[in-house]
Protein backbone atom coordinates (compact mmCIF):
# COMPACT_ATOMS: atom_id res chain seq x y z
CA UNK A 1 0.00 0.00 0.00
CA UNK A 2 1.33 3.04 -0.90
CA UNK A 3 2.47 5.98 1.24
CA UNK A 4 1.65 9.70 -0.36
CA UNK A 5 3.14 12.89 0.74
CA UNK A 6 2.49 16.62 0.35
CA UNK A 7 4.73 19.48 -0.10
CA UNK A 8 3.02 20.98 3.38
CA UNK A 9 4.46 16.98 4.77
CA UNK A 10 1.02 15.60 5.63
CA UNK A 11 1.12 11.49 4.14
CA UNK A 12 -1.35 10.09 3.39
CA UNK A 13 -2.63 6.20 2.71
CA UNK A 14 -5.56 4.63 1.07
CA UNK A 15 -6.84 1.17 2.30
CA UNK A 16 -10.55 -0.36 1.27
CA UNK A 17 -11.91 3.02 0.77
CA UNK A 18 -10.38 4.64 3.74
CA UNK A 19 -7.77 7.51 3.57
CA UNK A 20 -5.43 7.45 6.65
CA UNK A 21 -3.77 11.09 7.22
CA UNK A 22 -0.79 12.17 9.24
CA UNK A 23 2.33 13.84 9.52
CA UNK A 24 5.19 13.00 8.24
CA UNK A 25 8.62 11.72 10.29
CA UNK A 26 10.88 14.54 8.33
CA UNK A 27 7.84 17.48 9.73
CA UNK A 28 7.48 15.73 13.14
CA UNK A 29 11.60 15.85 13.80
CA UNK A 30 11.23 19.61 12.81
CA UNK A 31 8.52 20.60 15.26
CA UNK A 32 10.25 18.73 18.02
CA UNK A 33 7.98 17.49 20.70
CA UNK A 34 4.32 18.00 19.86
CA UNK A 35 2.25 19.37 22.52
CA UNK A 36 -0.78 19.56 21.45
CA UNK A 37 -3.00 18.39 18.20
CA UNK A 38 -6.39 20.29 17.40
CA UNK A 39 -8.53 17.97 15.77
CA UNK A 40 -11.47 18.67 13.45
CA UNK A 41 -14.76 16.79 14.25
CA UNK A 42 -15.81 13.61 13.03
CA UNK A 43 -17.69 14.40 9.91
CA UNK A 44 -16.21 17.66 8.61
CA UNK A 45 -15.86 18.19 5.12
CA UNK A 46 -11.79 18.82 4.36
CA UNK A 47 -11.04 20.14 0.30
CA UNK A 48 -7.78 18.76 -0.56
CA UNK A 49 -4.57 21.52 0.21
CA UNK A 50 -6.75 23.50 2.45
CA UNK A 51 -6.22 23.56 6.37
CA UNK A 52 -8.18 21.71 8.29
CA UNK A 53 -6.28 20.78 11.81
CA UNK A 54 -3.42 22.29 13.87
CA UNK A 55 -0.62 21.26 16.01
CA UNK A 56 1.31 22.61 18.46
CA UNK A 57 5.48 21.96 19.60
CA UNK A 58 7.36 23.20 22.37
CA UNK A 59 8.83 25.61 19.16
CA UNK A 60 6.29 26.50 16.99
CA UNK A 61 2.50 26.08 15.52
CA UNK A 62 1.73 24.99 12.62
CA UNK A 63 -1.16 24.03 10.26
CA UNK A 64 -2.03 20.79 8.68
CA UNK A 65 -3.30 20.55 5.43
CA UNK A 66 -5.67 17.87 3.77
CA UNK A 67 -4.04 15.68 1.25
CA UNK A 68 -6.74 14.84 -0.05
CA UNK A 69 -10.87 16.15 -0.38
CA UNK A 70 -13.33 13.86 1.71
CA UNK A 71 -15.44 13.80 4.90
CA UNK A 72 -13.51 13.22 8.14
CA UNK A 73 -15.07 9.46 9.27
CA UNK A 74 -13.01 9.19 12.87
CA UNK A 75 -10.15 11.03 14.28
CA UNK A 76 -7.12 10.01 16.59
CA UNK A 77 -8.53 10.74 20.15
CA UNK A 78 -5.47 9.55 21.69
CA UNK A 79 -3.37 12.54 20.96
CA UNK A 80 -5.55 14.74 22.83
CA UNK A 81 -4.00 13.80 25.87
CA UNK A 82 -1.08 12.10 24.80
CA UNK A 83 -0.32 14.24 21.76
CA UNK A 84 3.81 12.60 21.98
CA UNK A 85 2.50 9.62 20.16
CA UNK A 86 2.54 11.97 16.60
CA UNK A 87 7.03 12.14 17.32
CA UNK A 88 6.79 8.59 18.63
CA UNK A 89 5.39 7.11 15.31
CA UNK A 90 4.36 9.91 13.35
CA UNK A 91 3.74 7.71 10.12
CA UNK A 92 1.93 4.62 12.00
CA UNK A 93 -0.04 5.23 15.74
CA UNK A 94 0.51 8.91 15.35
CA UNK A 95 -2.07 9.49 12.36
CA UNK A 96 -4.49 12.05 12.81
CA UNK A 97 -7.72 11.72 11.07
CA UNK A 98 -9.21 9.19 9.01
CA UNK A 99 -11.13 10.41 5.82
CA UNK A 100 -13.30 9.11 3.21
CA UNK A 101 -12.21 10.49 0.40
CA UNK A 102 -14.61 12.38 -2.28
CA UNK A 103 -11.98 11.94 -5.37
CA UNK A 104 -9.26 9.50 -5.59
CA UNK A 105 -7.70 10.84 -8.85
CA UNK A 106 -6.40 13.65 -6.57
CA UNK A 107 -3.95 11.23 -5.39
CA UNK A 108 -2.35 12.37 -8.56
CA UNK A 109 -1.72 15.55 -7.32
CA UNK A 110 0.44 13.42 -4.33
CA UNK A 111 4.10 12.51 -4.00
CA UNK A 112 5.18 9.16 -3.65
CA UNK A 113 7.50 8.59 -1.14
CA UNK A 114 10.35 8.06 -3.29
CA UNK A 115 9.14 11.72 -5.03
CA UNK A 116 9.51 13.39 -1.51
CA UNK A 117 12.51 11.96 -0.11
CA UNK A 118 13.86 13.73 -3.56
CA UNK A 119 11.72 16.81 -2.52
CA UNK A 120 13.43 16.51 1.12
CA UNK A 121 16.85 16.29 -0.60
CA UNK A 122 16.02 19.56 -2.87
CA UNK A 123 15.25 21.31 0.18
CA UNK A 124 18.55 20.97 1.73
CA UNK B 1 24.77 41.32 10.21
CA UNK B 2 27.12 41.19 12.80
CA UNK B 3 29.13 36.99 13.27
CA UNK B 4 27.43 35.39 16.15
CA UNK B 5 29.57 34.57 18.96
CA UNK B 6 31.01 31.05 20.22
CA UNK B 7 31.37 30.35 23.71
CA UNK B 8 34.60 28.03 24.64
CA UNK B 9 31.85 24.78 24.63
CA UNK B 10 30.90 25.50 21.18
CA UNK B 11 32.77 21.84 19.80
CA UNK B 12 31.20 20.49 22.29
CA UNK B 13 27.34 20.92 21.52
CA UNK B 14 28.32 19.88 18.02
CA UNK B 15 29.37 16.56 19.07
CA UNK B 16 26.58 16.11 21.48
CA UNK B 17 24.66 17.17 18.28
CA UNK B 18 23.10 20.25 19.63
CA UNK B 19 20.45 21.93 17.45
CA UNK B 20 22.39 25.63 17.19
CA UNK B 21 20.43 29.19 17.44
CA UNK B 22 20.93 32.84 17.75
CA UNK B 23 20.51 34.27 20.99
CA UNK B 24 21.57 37.71 22.25
CA UNK B 25 24.48 37.89 19.59
CA UNK B 26 25.67 34.07 20.46
CA UNK B 27 25.54 30.82 19.02
CA UNK B 28 23.82 29.19 21.83
CA UNK B 29 22.27 25.37 21.89
CA UNK B 30 18.80 25.63 21.99
CA UNK B 31 18.44 21.39 22.64
CA UNK B 32 20.62 18.37 22.32
CA UNK B 33 19.48 14.88 20.88
CA UNK B 34 16.41 14.06 23.14
CA UNK B 35 14.35 17.06 22.82
CA UNK B 36 12.92 19.62 25.11
CA UNK B 37 10.71 17.95 27.27
CA UNK B 38 12.79 15.03 28.03
CA UNK B 39 15.44 18.07 28.96
CA UNK B 40 13.15 19.76 31.03
CA UNK B 41 12.27 16.99 32.80
CA UNK B 42 16.14 15.59 33.58
CA UNK B 43 16.52 18.94 35.04
CA UNK B 44 13.30 18.80 37.41
CA UNK B 45 14.53 15.10 38.68
CA UNK B 46 18.55 14.85 38.16
CA UNK B 47 21.06 17.37 37.19
CA UNK B 48 21.16 19.57 34.37
CA UNK B 49 24.39 20.86 33.03
CA UNK B 50 23.94 24.10 30.95
CA UNK B 51 26.85 26.21 28.68
CA UNK B 52 25.66 29.98 29.94
CA UNK B 53 29.15 31.69 29.17
CA UNK B 54 27.28 33.69 27.16
CA UNK B 55 26.48 35.79 29.93
CA UNK B 56 28.12 39.12 31.03
CA UNK B 57 30.65 39.67 34.42
CA UNK B 58 32.24 42.83 35.31
CA UNK B 59 34.68 42.92 38.00
CA UNK B 60 34.20 46.38 40.29
CA UNK B 61 37.04 46.96 42.86
CA UNK B 62 37.06 50.32 44.80
CA UNK B 63 35.10 52.10 47.81
CA UNK B 64 31.07 51.64 46.74
CA UNK B 65 29.99 55.06 48.06
CA UNK B 66 32.75 57.17 46.56
CA UNK B 67 33.38 55.04 43.42
CA UNK B 68 29.65 55.35 42.80
CA UNK B 69 28.51 51.93 42.53
CA UNK B 70 26.35 51.98 45.66
CA UNK B 71 23.65 54.65 43.49
CA UNK B 72 23.88 52.20 40.02
CA UNK B 73 21.14 49.76 41.07
CA UNK B 74 17.84 49.34 42.71
CA UNK B 75 19.12 47.45 46.11
CA UNK B 76 22.22 48.44 47.97
CA UNK B 77 25.33 46.33 47.40
CA UNK B 78 27.87 47.96 50.49
CA UNK B 79 24.81 46.01 52.80
CA UNK B 80 25.17 42.64 50.69
CA UNK B 81 27.40 40.75 53.10
CA UNK B 82 30.26 39.55 51.63
CA UNK B 83 29.89 36.15 50.16
CA UNK B 84 26.54 36.86 49.19
CA UNK B 85 24.39 38.12 46.38
CA UNK B 86 21.11 40.04 45.65
CA UNK B 87 19.36 40.21 42.52
CA UNK B 88 17.79 43.24 41.08
CA UNK B 89 17.81 46.20 38.38
CA UNK B 90 19.68 49.18 36.58
CA UNK B 91 17.04 51.24 35.43
CA UNK B 92 16.70 54.32 33.00
CA UNK B 93 15.66 57.85 34.20
CA UNK B 94 12.09 56.49 33.26
CA UNK B 95 11.87 53.46 35.74
CA UNK B 96 12.64 51.59 33.08
CA UNK B 97 14.69 48.26 33.17
CA UNK B 98 17.80 48.22 31.53
CA UNK B 99 18.53 45.35 33.15
CA UNK B 100 17.96 42.63 35.44
CA UNK B 101 21.26 41.44 37.29
CA UNK B 102 22.75 39.86 40.25
CA UNK B 103 25.69 41.59 42.24
CA UNK B 104 28.28 39.38 43.75
CA UNK B 105 29.72 40.68 47.11
CA UNK B 106 33.61 39.11 46.50
CA UNK B 107 35.26 41.53 49.26
CA UNK B 108 34.84 44.73 51.54
CA UNK B 109 35.28 46.49 48.07
CA UNK B 110 35.07 44.51 45.17
CA UNK B 111 31.80 43.56 43.76
CA UNK B 112 31.16 41.29 40.61
CA UNK B 113 28.44 42.03 38.38
CA UNK B 114 26.11 39.45 36.57
CA UNK B 115 24.16 40.54 33.58
CA UNK B 116 22.62 39.29 30.11
CA UNK B 117 24.30 38.28 27.60
CA UNK B 118 22.49 40.72 24.65
CA UNK B 119 22.75 43.62 27.26
CA UNK B 120 26.61 43.78 27.88
CA UNK B 121 27.94 46.30 25.87
CA UNK B 122 25.02 48.78 27.25
CA UNK B 123 24.98 47.51 30.65
CA UNK B 124 28.83 48.16 31.02
CA UNK B 125 28.22 51.65 28.99
CA UNK B 126 25.67 52.87 31.18
CA UNK B 127 27.24 51.46 34.83
CA UNK B 128 30.58 53.19 34.18
CA UNK B 129 29.05 56.35 32.81
CA UNK B 130 27.57 56.56 36.54
CA UNK B 131 30.58 55.81 38.37
CA UNK B 132 33.28 58.27 39.43
CA UNK B 133 35.93 57.21 38.12
CA UNK B 134 37.72 56.38 41.02
CA UNK B 135 37.28 52.80 41.44
CA UNK B 136 38.65 50.00 38.86
CA UNK B 137 35.47 48.72 36.92
CA UNK B 138 36.72 46.12 34.05
CA UNK B 139 34.44 43.56 31.58
CA UNK B 140 35.70 40.30 32.24
CA UNK B 141 32.80 38.75 29.86
CA UNK B 142 35.61 37.17 27.93
CA UNK B 143 37.66 35.46 29.80
CA UNK B 144 34.57 34.12 32.36
CA UNK B 145 32.98 30.93 31.94
CA UNK B 146 29.34 30.32 33.22
CA UNK B 147 28.21 26.93 33.72
CA UNK B 148 25.02 26.48 35.43
CA UNK B 149 24.32 22.87 37.28
CA UNK B 150 20.70 22.26 38.34
CA UNK B 151 18.03 19.76 39.52
CA UNK B 152 17.48 18.11 42.68
CA UNK B 153 21.07 15.74 42.76
CA UNK B 154 23.22 18.91 42.00
CA UNK B 155 24.51 18.86 45.30
CA UNK B 156 25.11 15.37 45.78
CA UNK B 157 27.31 15.67 42.17
CA UNK B 158 28.77 19.17 43.45
CA UNK B 159 30.53 17.70 46.35
CA UNK B 160 31.39 14.09 44.74
CA UNK B 161 33.81 16.09 42.61
CA UNK B 162 34.71 18.77 44.68
CA UNK B 163 34.41 17.88 48.77
CA UNK B 164 31.77 17.68 51.25
CA UNK B 165 32.58 21.13 52.60
CA UNK B 166 30.48 22.55 49.32
CA UNK B 167 27.59 20.85 50.54
CA UNK B 168 26.25 23.40 52.54
CA UNK B 169 25.83 26.79 51.05
CA UNK B 170 22.82 28.45 51.58
CA UNK B 171 20.39 29.47 48.87
CA UNK B 172 21.54 33.22 46.91
CA UNK B 173 25.55 32.65 48.91
CA UNK B 174 28.37 31.64 47.41
CA UNK B 175 32.34 30.19 47.88
CA UNK B 176 35.72 31.06 46.47
CA UNK B 177 37.05 27.74 46.06
CA UNK B 178 39.87 26.02 44.04
CA UNK B 179 38.81 23.48 41.74
CA UNK B 180 40.48 22.66 38.35
CA UNK B 181 43.05 24.10 40.18
CA UNK B 182 42.19 27.42 39.52
CA UNK B 183 39.79 29.78 41.93
CA UNK B 184 36.03 29.19 41.02
CA UNK B 185 32.88 31.24 42.27
CA UNK B 186 30.48 28.56 43.47
CA UNK B 187 26.85 30.46 43.63
CA UNK B 188 23.93 28.36 45.09
CA UNK B 189 21.75 30.62 42.78
CA UNK B 190 19.56 29.32 38.97
CA UNK B 191 17.03 30.04 36.95
CA UNK B 192 14.88 26.99 36.90
CA UNK B 193 13.51 26.47 40.34
CA UNK B 194 15.50 23.57 41.35
CA UNK B 195 18.22 23.30 43.59
CA UNK B 196 21.41 24.06 41.93
CA UNK B 197 24.36 26.40 41.49
CA UNK B 198 25.90 28.68 38.82
CA UNK B 199 29.93 28.36 38.51
CA UNK B 200 32.44 30.95 37.40
CA UNK B 201 35.98 30.19 36.33
CA UNK B 202 38.31 31.12 33.55
CA UNK B 203 37.25 30.68 30.27
CA UNK B 204 39.96 28.13 28.96
CA UNK B 205 38.95 25.73 32.09
CA UNK B 206 35.33 25.62 30.66
CA UNK B 207 35.60 22.58 28.73
CA UNK B 208 37.21 20.72 31.41
CA UNK B 209 34.65 21.21 33.99
CA UNK B 210 32.19 20.01 31.34
CA UNK B 211 33.78 17.09 30.58
CA UNK B 212 33.78 16.23 34.29
CA UNK B 213 30.18 17.08 35.44
CA UNK B 214 28.97 15.41 32.59
CA UNK B 215 31.06 11.43 33.36
CA UNK B 216 28.45 11.51 35.82
CA UNK B 217 25.39 10.08 34.70
CA UNK B 218 22.90 11.72 36.67
CA UNK B 219 24.15 14.91 34.65
CA UNK B 220 22.90 15.32 31.51
CA UNK B 221 23.50 18.63 28.97
CA UNK B 222 20.47 20.66 28.92
CA UNK B 223 19.73 23.53 26.21
CA UNK B 224 18.41 27.11 26.39
CA UNK B 225 14.83 25.49 25.16
CA UNK B 226 14.36 24.14 28.53
CA UNK B 227 15.63 26.58 29.91
CA UNK B 228 13.27 28.76 29.05
CA UNK B 229 10.35 26.38 30.46
CA UNK B 230 11.77 25.58 33.59
CA UNK B 231 12.29 29.50 34.45
CA UNK B 232 8.55 30.18 33.21
CA UNK B 233 7.16 27.26 35.51
CA UNK B 234 9.02 29.22 38.28
CA UNK B 235 7.52 32.83 36.87
CA UNK B 236 11.40 34.29 36.52
CA UNK B 237 11.05 37.50 34.20
CA UNK B 238 13.19 36.68 31.25
CA UNK B 239 14.81 40.10 29.91
CA UNK B 240 13.64 41.61 26.79
CA UNK B 241 10.03 39.32 26.66
CA UNK B 242 9.01 40.42 30.49
CA UNK B 243 10.94 43.50 30.84
CA UNK B 244 12.71 45.89 29.07
CA UNK B 245 13.44 49.55 28.66
CA UNK B 246 10.29 50.40 28.79
CA UNK B 247 8.99 48.37 31.64
CA UNK B 248 9.15 49.15 35.44
CA UNK B 249 10.17 46.61 38.08
CA UNK B 250 6.67 48.17 39.57
CA UNK B 251 4.64 47.23 36.16
CA UNK B 252 6.41 43.82 36.46
CA UNK B 253 5.71 42.66 39.87
CA UNK B 254 9.12 43.09 41.01
CA UNK B 255 8.70 45.44 43.98
CA UNK B 256 10.27 43.39 46.55
CA UNK B 257 13.84 43.91 44.83
CA UNK B 258 13.72 48.18 45.19
CA UNK B 259 14.72 49.82 47.64
CA UNK B 260 12.81 52.50 47.88
CA UNK B 261 15.42 53.79 51.19
CA UNK B 262 17.88 54.22 49.23
CA UNK B 263 19.07 56.55 45.90
CA UNK B 264 19.10 55.23 42.70
CA UNK B 265 18.65 56.28 38.89
CA UNK B 266 15.28 55.98 37.88
CA UNK B 267 13.75 56.42 41.66
CA UNK B 268 11.82 59.86 40.75
CA UNK B 269 9.75 57.81 38.23
CA UNK B 270 8.97 55.01 40.47
CA UNK B 271 8.14 56.91 43.41
CA UNK B 272 5.64 58.88 40.65
CA UNK B 273 4.42 55.75 39.13
CA UNK B 274 3.69 54.23 43.00
CA UNK B 275 1.63 57.61 44.11
CA UNK B 276 0.05 57.51 40.26
CA UNK B 277 -0.53 53.92 39.94
CA UNK B 278 0.89 51.99 37.10
CA UNK B 279 -0.66 51.57 34.05
CA UNK B 280 -0.83 47.87 33.00
CA UNK B 281 0.77 45.04 35.76
CA UNK B 282 2.23 41.56 35.00
CA UNK B 283 -0.11 38.58 35.29
CA UNK B 284 0.41 35.01 34.86
CA UNK B 285 -2.45 32.78 33.56
CA UNK B 286 -3.23 29.19 32.95
CA UNK B 287 -4.61 28.12 29.80
CA UNK B 288 -8.01 25.89 30.06
CA UNK B 289 -6.05 23.41 27.42
CA UNK B 290 -3.05 22.42 26.35
CA UNK B 291 -2.22 25.06 23.71
CA UNK B 292 0.79 27.46 24.38
CA UNK B 293 0.15 30.96 24.02
CA UNK B 294 3.35 32.57 22.70
CA UNK B 295 5.03 36.06 23.13
CA UNK B 296 3.15 38.32 20.69
CA UNK B 297 -0.17 37.21 21.31
CA UNK B 298 -3.15 39.61 22.25
CA UNK B 299 -4.84 39.37 25.57
CA UNK B 300 -8.57 39.96 25.40
CA UNK B 301 -11.25 40.44 28.40
CA UNK B 302 -14.91 40.21 26.79
CA UNK B 303 -14.08 40.97 23.20
CA UNK B 304 -11.40 43.92 23.75
CA UNK B 305 -8.26 43.73 23.57
CA UNK B 306 -6.61 44.60 26.84
CA UNK B 307 -2.74 43.33 26.59
CA UNK B 308 -0.39 41.37 25.44
CA UNK B 309 1.60 38.19 26.34
CA UNK B 310 5.03 38.41 26.90
CA UNK B 311 5.96 35.00 27.78
CA UNK B 312 4.24 31.42 27.00
CA UNK B 313 4.36 28.35 26.93
CA UNK B 314 3.24 24.21 27.50
CA UNK B 315 3.83 23.11 30.64
CA UNK B 316 5.22 19.62 31.17
CA UNK B 317 4.35 19.80 35.03
CA UNK B 318 0.86 21.53 34.83
CA UNK B 319 -0.01 19.47 31.25
CA UNK B 320 -1.51 23.10 30.07
CA UNK B 321 -0.44 26.24 28.67
CA UNK B 322 0.83 29.00 30.85
CA UNK B 323 1.99 31.93 30.14
CA UNK B 324 2.90 36.03 31.40
CA UNK B 325 1.34 39.22 29.84
CA UNK B 326 0.29 42.81 30.75
CA UNK B 327 -3.03 44.18 31.42
CA UNK B 328 -4.54 46.86 33.45
CA UNK B 329 -4.46 46.57 37.17
CA UNK B 330 -8.51 46.49 36.96
CA UNK B 331 -8.03 43.59 35.26
CA UNK B 332 -5.88 41.72 37.25
CA UNK B 333 -7.22 40.46 39.66
CA UNK B 334 -6.78 36.40 40.51
CA UNK B 335 -9.47 34.10 38.96
CA UNK B 336 -9.99 36.80 36.55
CA UNK B 337 -11.17 35.25 33.38
CA UNK B 338 -9.25 35.96 29.73
CA UNK B 339 -8.86 34.64 26.00
CA UNK B 340 -5.25 34.73 24.54
CA UNK B 341 -5.67 35.47 20.61
CA UNK B 342 -3.64 35.56 17.09
CA UNK B 343 -4.98 35.22 14.18
CA UNK B 344 -7.39 32.47 14.31
CA UNK B 345 -5.89 30.62 17.35
CA UNK B 346 -8.47 31.14 20.71
CA UNK B 347 -7.60 29.82 24.16
CA UNK B 348 -9.64 30.61 27.38
CA UNK B 349 -7.29 31.06 29.89
CA UNK B 350 -7.82 32.38 34.36
CA UNK B 351 -5.26 34.27 36.10
CA UNK B 352 -2.97 32.66 38.89
CA UNK B 353 -0.71 33.60 41.39
CA UNK B 354 3.24 32.88 40.94
CA UNK B 355 4.61 30.44 40.67
CA UNK B 356 2.81 27.99 38.23
CA UNK B 357 5.08 25.06 39.73
CA UNK B 358 5.53 25.04 43.46
CA UNK B 359 7.10 21.32 44.15
CA UNK B 360 10.78 22.29 43.08
CA UNK B 361 14.23 21.21 44.92
CA UNK B 362 15.20 24.90 45.30
CA UNK B 363 15.33 25.18 48.74
CA UNK B 364 16.30 22.01 49.68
Amino acid sequence: METYFTKEHEWVRVSEGVAVVGISDHAAQLLGDVTFVELPSPGKVVTQFRQFAAIESVKAASDIYAPLSGKVVAVNETLESAPEIVNESPEDAGWIVRIEPSDLDELRNLMTGAQYEEFLGGME
Amino acid sequence: MEQLKKTPLFQEHQQLKALMAPFGGWEMPIQYAGGIIAEHRWCREEAALFDICHMGEFLYEGDFEAGGLEGVFTFSVKSIPVGRSRYGFVLNESGGVIDDLIVFRLGLEKAMVVVNAATIANDFSVISSRLTGIASFTDISDVTAKLDLQGPHARAVLTRFFGDELGDIPYFTFRESSILGVTAIISRTGYTGELGYELFLPGDKARELWELLLSDERVRPVGLGARDLLRLEVGYSLYGSDIDQATTPLEAGLNSFVNFAKEFQGKGALLKQQQEGVPRIKVAFKVASRRSPRHGYDIFSREEKVGIVTSGAFSPMLSSGIGIGFVPPAMAAIGSSLTIRHEKVCMEATICELPFYRDGSLRS
